[in-house]
């Protein structure tokens, strides 16, 4: 009760100055906006010294790597809209929003919105000099969309239909409907021992191991730094 | 691929492990990077001053001069430097342009000198950054105008054979290009002048003579005046009539606002000729010589600022609407008010609302003329206030029209400007890069194929003649692309192939589908929703969807296919044939019958003749043998429009 007799003074305050000002004839150019002015993020990564021994990366490729961040993110963070942008530009055919969507997440690992550079750099370190248990690892992480440590269909689907939205349209053969349902029910038939309808962790890695395909792929990036 | 994020490269491909585990087919190898991978500085000598940069932000745009091999041509080998003999002002903005990937235009800078710069060091001009475009694309065009003047005034003198209308139109239209014109301008002038003139003076009392009263001096000279009239009407036609034979587009010239006027000055006169004994109709027309005074108008020609002020109303028009109508809402609020106001006071004025209009007008303009004055107080107390705001109504919106007007005004040409700018900028852009993403993959892919033919054939001389030397970065970027196609077991292909295909296969797909129509409710399905696919890219087909039971899918289906088989313009004639296949309906023949008819009429050779003649009645036409599911063998089967009677 109290406060609704608090609240109701307040408006008939405000009320009577509103009626003030307009006689007056003073104008009252207060903007909340002043209010919300967005400090401009800045982030300054860790130094060169905790990146080495965190990393397995050297001084000189942090060194290449932090330029290439830092002149396309000033400030020193990436946020989604920005990593989709940048990601979409290398497939112009086909909308890989999606999928850097989900690559996003996977790379940002203590989930505040936006990758650091130390995100950037652990991320990219599991990946190129990582053994090929941890790039399982983190392959694994990428799909399990929901991090409860089992892969889904449904969460498999999403991510085959993110991969195939980046080919686009135009491709050969014709992309049907059910492509990535189908793709999704042979990965699954591979991966999928003890046919539960999830995969987890474990039976990941092992399929994979005994994939020799897959085990010679995990091996093409390792020069890309 | 913008070069700008080039640094990210290295992090798409690292993610591309992400796809390995789900592929089923093996990976292409990577490219090898050849060169050494440790970045080194390169010092660029301008006249003089030092830049220094490193050398892969150089390479970010290999189609300029820095990016690629021509800054070989200026490399000093003593120095170990490389050494421009340009502007070291102007190579700064340029050498940004490489940092941070956005071109600037430094206002400082001649816009001539500028060019010159980014024409050496192989960058498009398209490149500038939004922030700049818009100030450089001005900087050029009054550059442009600048020199076109100079041009202008030379050129004017020389004559090349025009034609005689073509002079004429000429003259007409610049009157300072010979002399012919500028009397024929001058004269014109006059005898407007002179012509309003004796509009004006017709109506004047010219003093009494002793036998008649005071009459206007139109009614004493008759003669005169007439002689004058007809004198003007005269030239006018003459002017007329010139401009219409040397105007180039005669109906343009017709429809023109300047010929009407022209026209509506000259009618009345040759009406009053017309019509000058029949007394009843003489007064009409009278009358009608208030249309003389559009002659008025035809200054307009002669003088700049009347025309702009034409042009301002003109496209002024929905501030002034606006302005019209706030007024008359007030009017017509303030007059009921002061009706009813007034309408107990006795011999009042007021004796209607639009009789009260006319003093809400008067008052609200401020003109106050006093016929109308209120007599209660509270008619005072409201035409008090209705003075008052008259004020406010008017005095304001004229400002804000005005304002409102040049902001428009510039807006729209700076809206117009940029919009018509920015498709050219794509497009010059476009054109400009010659190795775009796509058209890079698919000549490298081409290049991929050929070299395969050439190892097989082995000819070592014509295999490095296709090499085409592609950037690491390009050929790093053709991998990635390459692992997603291995990934999806699909591959990218161009609009084009990817519509021809989209052809082929649907026919493939239904031939081979046919037998078993009849039987499964599933093709149906995936039918449908294929077509869903197959009309974006037929954007020329217009059949709507319809509910997919058994005759409407053949509909659909007949329909759909005739759409995919046949992109010349008589699809329309094709698919209104297959509308009528309503006829269909009542056929209980077996569907995978019908279907096989109606696959087989888009494959017929593309001639109206024949679709005509495939017309006839479908349904009565019995089928010819399904064809087997080759794109090739059915043309081949298409020739043979053989007739078979079979057992419906």
């Amino acid at each position: 009760m109290s406060s609704c007799r608090k609240r109701c003074k307040r408006e008939m305050f405000k009320f009577a100055q509103y009626l003030y000002r307009l006689v007056t004839g003073t104008l009252h150019a207060d903007s909340v906006e002043d209010e919300l002015e967005l400090s401009a993020v800045r982030h300054r990564p860790e130094g060169l010294e905790q990146l080495e021994a965190l990393t397995r990366f050297n001084r000189k490729e942090l060194q290449i790597l932090y330029r290439g961040f830092k002149n396309e993110c000033p400030s020193g963070v990436v946020n989604e809209d920005t990593f989709k942008d940048i990601y979409s530009q290398f497939f112009p055919q086909g909308d890989a929003s999606t999928y850097a969507h989900f690559l996003f997440n996977a790379f940002d690992t203590d989930k505040d919105g936006s990758v650091s550079f130390e995100d950037f750099v652990m991320g990219l370190s599991i990946l190129l000099r990582g053994s090929v248990q941890e790039k399982l690892n983190w392959a694994f992480n990428l799909y399990d969309i929901n991090k409860d440590g089992y892969i889904t269909k449904e969460e498999m689907l999403d991510i085959m239909k993110a991969i195939y939205d980046m080919m686009g349209k135009c491709t050969y053969p014709l992309l049907k409907d059910d492509t990535p349902r189908q793709h999704v029910e042979i990965f699954f038939q591979k991966m999928d021992k003890n046919k539960d309808g999830v995969v987890t962790i474990d039976e990941f890695i092992d399929c994979c191991q005994n994939d020799e395909n897959i085990m010679r792929s995990m091996q093409l990036f390792d020069n890309v730094i | 691929m913008a070069a700008g994020v080039a640094a990210w490269l290295p992090f798409a491909r690292a993610a591309a492990i992400g796809w390995m585990p789900v592929a089923n087919c093996p990976m292409p190898t990577a490219p090898r990077d050849h060169r050494k991978r440790h970045d080194e500085l390169i010092i660029l000598n301008v006249s003089g001053r030092r830049f220094q940069t490193w050398r892969t932000t150089l390479d970010r745009y290999p189609d300029t001069l820095l990016g690629s091999s021509e800054k070989q041509f200026f490399y000093d080998e003593e120095t170990k430097e490389y050494f421009f003999d340009r502007d070291p002002d102007s190579f700064r903005s340029i050498l940004n342009f490489y940092r941070t990937g956005k071109l600037h235009y430094p206002r400082y800078e001649c816009i001539s000198a500028y060019d010159e710069e980014l024409t050496f060091f192989g960058i498009i001009p398209e490149i500038i950054g939004d922030c700049c475009y818009e100030e450089y694309k001005d900087r050029k065009r009054e550059n442009a105008e600048r020199l076109q003047d100079d041009q202008d005034d030379n050129k004017d003198c020389k004559l090349p054979n025009m034609t005689y209308r073509e002079t004429m139109w000429r003259a007409f239209e610049n009157p300072h290009t010979s002399t012919m014109a500028l009397v024929f301008y001058y004269v014109t002038g006059f005898f407007i002048a002179i012509s309003v003139l004796t509009n004006v003076i017709e109506t004047v009392p010219c003093g009494a003579t002793p036998s008649q009263k005071d009459m206007p001096c139109g009614e004493r000279y008759t003669i005169a005046f007439f002689c004058m009239d007809t004198a003007c009407v005269l030239i006018f036609t003459v002017e007329y009539l010139m401009r219409l034979f040397a105007a180039p587009s005669r109906y343009q010239f017709m429809r023109s606002v300047m010929s009407i006027i022209d026209v509506v000055a000259i009618f009345p006169y040759y009406i009053g000729l017309v019509m000058t004994d029949n007394e009843d109709v003489s007064g009409a027309f009278v009358t009608l010589r208030v249309f003389r005074v559009f002659r008025i108008f035809k200054f307009s020609r002669h003088s700049q600022g009347l025309r702009i002020l034409g042009y301002t109303l003109k496209s002024c028009a929905s501030e002034l609407g606006f302005l019209l109508f706030s007024l008359t809402m007030a009017i017509i609020i303030f007059a009921t008010v002061m009706f009813y106001a007034e309408k107990g006071s006795s011999s009042t004025k007021f004796t209607s609302i639009p009789a009260s209009f006319w003093y809400t007008i008067v008052t609200m303009t401020t003109l106050g003329y006093g016929d109308m004055v209120p007599k209660t107080i509270a008619g005072k107390i409201f035409g008090s206030i209705c003075s008052l705001s008259g004020v406010l109504v008017i005095a304001l919106p004229v400002p804000v029209i005005v304002s409102n007007f040049s902001r428009i005004y510039h807006q729209n040409q700076r809206a117009d400007k940029r919009r018509a700018q920015k498709k050219a900028r794509l497009a010059r852009i476009r054109i400009a890069q010659t190795g775009s993403s796509c058209t890079g993959f698919f000549q490298s892919k081409r290049n991929d194929l050929l070299n395969e033919l050439l190892e097989l054939t082995g000819s070592e001389e014509e295999e490095q003649q296709h090499n085409k030397s592609i950037s690491l970065l390009e050929s790093q970027h053709h991998h990635l692309l390459h692992c997603l196609e291995k990934t999806t077991a699909h591959e990218f292909v161009d609009e084009q192939l990817y519509e021809q295909n989209c052809l082929e296969t649907t026919i493939q797909s239904y031939t081979s589908r046919s037998p078993s129509f009849s039987s499964q409710d599933g093709p149906i399905g995936t039918c449908c929703t294929r077509r869903g696919k197959m009309n974006s890219p037929l954007p020329n087909s217009s059949l709507p969807l319809q509910p997919s039971h058994q005759q409407g899918a053949l509909q659909e289906l007949s329909a759909l296919h005739i759409q995919c088989g046949d992109k010349l313009p008589h699809t329309t004639s094709r698919s209104s044939l297959n509308m009528k296949t309503d006829e269909v309906g009542p056929i209980n023949c077996k569907g995978s019958q019908i279907t096989t008819a109606i696959i087989s009429i888009p494959t017929a050779p593309s001639d109206t003749t024949d679709g005509g003649g495939l017309h006839g009645p479908p349904q009565r036409r019995p089928p010819p043998p399904p064809t087997g599911p080759q794109a090739p063998s059915i043309n081949t089967t298409a020739s043979s429009n053989v007739i078979k009677v079979s057992a419906l």
